[in-house]
């Protein structure tokens, strides 16, 4: 298990290189020059780019500005914001327990719907619950997540008047950061009415950015079911007597978790991307938000950085991910 | 009074070509302490008749039947509830393959606990000692350390034994067996089998023995039901059909068995069992069969006496002139 854990990371090391690769020269592929962004509309001497040129690095070679980079991030260095000047490191961080606040709820959203969706359908397979959910599943999957976050918004802020609009708690309270967590942290504050205020400014975003993994996950978990139901050992599970509930819940579906977790570790990849729309939508302050900013104003260390640091998280779900599948079913141990 | 008596058993399977008989008025008698064959060739429904009796077929089949019980109680009138009562309780199911018949997530332990708890008011510590116990019962070493094992790091022989030792655990009246040898190699199933019917005799319940090996059928079984395209075509004490089978089918298969050859070529049969869309309609042997005329291939044949061993035939065998029907 060690030396697969150890093998894992081994294969982290060109990935790396090929995502700080990638995101290095996209953002230099878009049209558009940072220090002329960074200048406004007052615009700026020549003899002035040229110097802010030379003091950004602009005018070395590409390899060695690629270089530099590298070093740097060797080092825990992701280089500072041309607009805060902020070190990205830290920027990142002050952001991203917005992002993980707002990913995680989604995830569970769809994990916990998900998942006894797609065993309700395979077991009532061809029937009209099937069929229904999985039509469903199949809307929930092909509408844009902006389209889904502005509907919500329309009846549930809009008409219904149920759910604040945007932001992350109301203007009435303010604490401090101390988990960076605003579910955790209205707790701690004490405040009344601050967690409450907190659940129904995430409540909205959340389901929104659920929409696609949910519909991901219940599909994968019925195909996954379907496939295991027909297998030797199930019928052997339902010849011991066992109730429908424990031969479909336990046998079945620990076998069938498989793909699924699979799935859900990829959807974290997608729910990364949807909350770049999701926290523009409802003004979610996460990094999502950030890197649309950033990428406006041609922030070459912010994009570079971000995303170098989703690159990494990803593939550190996505380990994992393939470390849970031995823990599932011992028979990949082996292998 | 039969352990499990079954009359006039159907069951038919819709299917995208229409329905299936798989099974088709079929009688099963056995008693406890008893040793029963099912013997036929793959397709001939003797393990759908079984999984029938079990209410373990899929949706898609229909069941019918004149008479339906284990032990008094009436199997077509069962709620799910109840009939999880009885299955892997008095009665009990083994498979074909040990390999995928076993849950891979799970350890042999844990899928043996899982069936005592279910059945039996054992506490925890009396479970792990039960299995301990079903492990040396069926000629496991080392229970403990098996016990605690993924089925993927046993070999078949002892998956099959996993099995038997989760079907006997809450110890069944009647122990159903669908081909219990036929994934494993020579030596272990001499193994099984000798296994199967030690434990049968030591806990005096019955035993059905499905499969489509007649030197299985001579060493075990004490009676023996051969059945054919879904229907069954004799049934006779293991001794008197080796010696005169009373059905052309039976006569047949036992012709090709090696041990009974007689020439340098052995005889077999010649076409394949009707399928969905060719049943003749009389006799469903009487295509493949050497002895067929007018009357077999156009009129459905009777059953006949328990002296004839109930062949489904015009022109039983072997039959001497006072029992001729």
């Amino acid at each position: 298990m060690l030396k697969f854990a150890l093998s894992r990371l081994g294969t982290f090391v060109p990935t790396f290189l090929g995502v700080a690769l990638i995101s290095f020269a996209f953002i230099r592929v878009l049209p558009g020059d940072p220090i002329i962004v960074m200048a406004g509309e007052r615009g700026l001497s020549e003899a002035r780019y040229e110097e802010l040129r030379q003091q950004y690095g602009f005018n070395d070679p590409l390899w060695v500005q690629f270089w530099d980079y590298l070093t740097g991030i060797l080092r825990g260095d992701l280089g500072e914001s041309f607009v805060t000047n902020r070190p990205v490191w830290d920027e990142f961080f002050s952001l991203f327990p917005a992002t993980v606040e707002l990913s995680l709820c989604a995830i569970i959203i769809a994990i916990a719907l998900g998942i006894p969706a797609g065993v309700i359908a395979a077991v009532n397979r061809g029937k009209f619950f099937d069929r229904a959910l999985m039509s469903t599943a199949l809307i929930g999957y092909s509408m844009p997540i902006f389209w889904w976050a502005l509907l919500l918004i329309i009846v549930f802020s809009g008409n219904l008047g149920w759910t604040p609009v945007s932001g992350r708690i109301g203007l009435l309270y303010y604490f401090d950061d101390v988990t960076g967590f605003m579910l955790i942290d209205s707790l701690l504050s004490g405040q009344d009415g601050a967690f409450g205020s907190a659940v129904s400014h995430l409540i909205l975003p959340s389901i929104a950015l659920s929409t696609i993994p949910l519909a991901v996950i219940a599909r994968q978990t019925r195909s996954a079911m379907l496939e295991v139901l027909s297998e030797d050992y199930i019928r052997t599970a339902r010849a011991k007597g066992l109730s429908p509930g424990r031969v479909n819940g336990v046998h079945a579906l620990r076998n069938a978790m498989i793909p699924v977790i699979t799935v859900i570790g990829l959807s974290v990849g997608t729910l990364l991307a949807g909350a770049i729309l999701t926290e523009t939508i409802f003004s979610w302050p996460g990094i999502g938000k950030w890197m649309v900013d950033s990428i406006f104003r041609r922030d070459y260390p912010v994009v570079q950085g971000g995303l170098l640091m989703i690159a990494v998280i990803v593939m550190i779900v996505n380990l994992f991910v393939d470390l849970m599948y031995g823990l599932i079913n011992p028979k990949i141990r082996k292998r | 009074m039969s352990l499990l008596r079954i009359r006039n058993l159907s069951v038919t399977f819709t299917t995208a070509g229409g329905a299936f008989r798989a099974v088709d008025k079929v009688d099963v008698d056995v008693d406890s302490g008893e040793i029963l064959a099912i013997v036929g060739e793959s397709g001939s429904g003797k393990s759908v008749s079984m999984l029938a009796a079990m209410g373990l077929l899929p949706w898609t089949a229909t069941v019918t039947a004149d008479e339906m019980s284990f032990d008094g109680q009436d199997l077509r009138q069962l709620t799910g509830k109840a009939r999880r009562r009885l299955i892997g309780n008095q009665l009990a199911m083994i498979f074909q393959e040990p390999m995928s018949s076993l849950n891979p997530c799970f350890t042999a332990g844990f899928q043996i606990r899982e069936a005592l708890r279910k059945h039996t008011d054992l506490d925890r510590k009396a479970r792990h000692a039960r299995c301990v116990e079903l492990f040396e019962m069926v000629g496991i070493p080392d229970p403990e350390r098996r016990l605690a094992a993924f089925p993927h790091q046993l070999s078949g022989g002892m998956n099959q034994r996993v099995m038997i030792a989760m079907a006997i655990s809450c110890r069944p009246r009647l122990l159903i067996a669908d081909e219990p040898t036929t994934a494993l190699d020579v030596t272990i199933q001499a193994q099984i089998l000798d296994l199967l019917v030690n434990l049968q005799r030591e806990t005096g319940m019955g035993l059905i023995l499905i499969t489509h090996d007649m030197g299985v059928v001579a060493e075990t079984a004490e009676r023996v039901a051969v059945q054919y395209a879904g229907q069954k075509v004799e049934d006779q004490p293991v001794r008197n059909l080796f010696d005169s089978p009373h059905h052309p089918y039976t006569a047949a298969l036992l012709a090709a068995l090696p041990e009974r050859a007689t020439e340098a070529r052995l005889p077999t049969i010649p076409g394949v069992v009707p399928g969905q869309h060719d049943r003749p309609a009389g006799c469903l042997f009487s295509p493949r069969c050497r002895y067929a005329d007018d009357r077999c291939r156009n009129v459905v044949p009777p059953v006949q006496p328990d002296a004839l061993g109930r062949a489904l035939c015009h022109y039983p065998l072997n039959a001497p002139e006072e029992a001729r029907a």
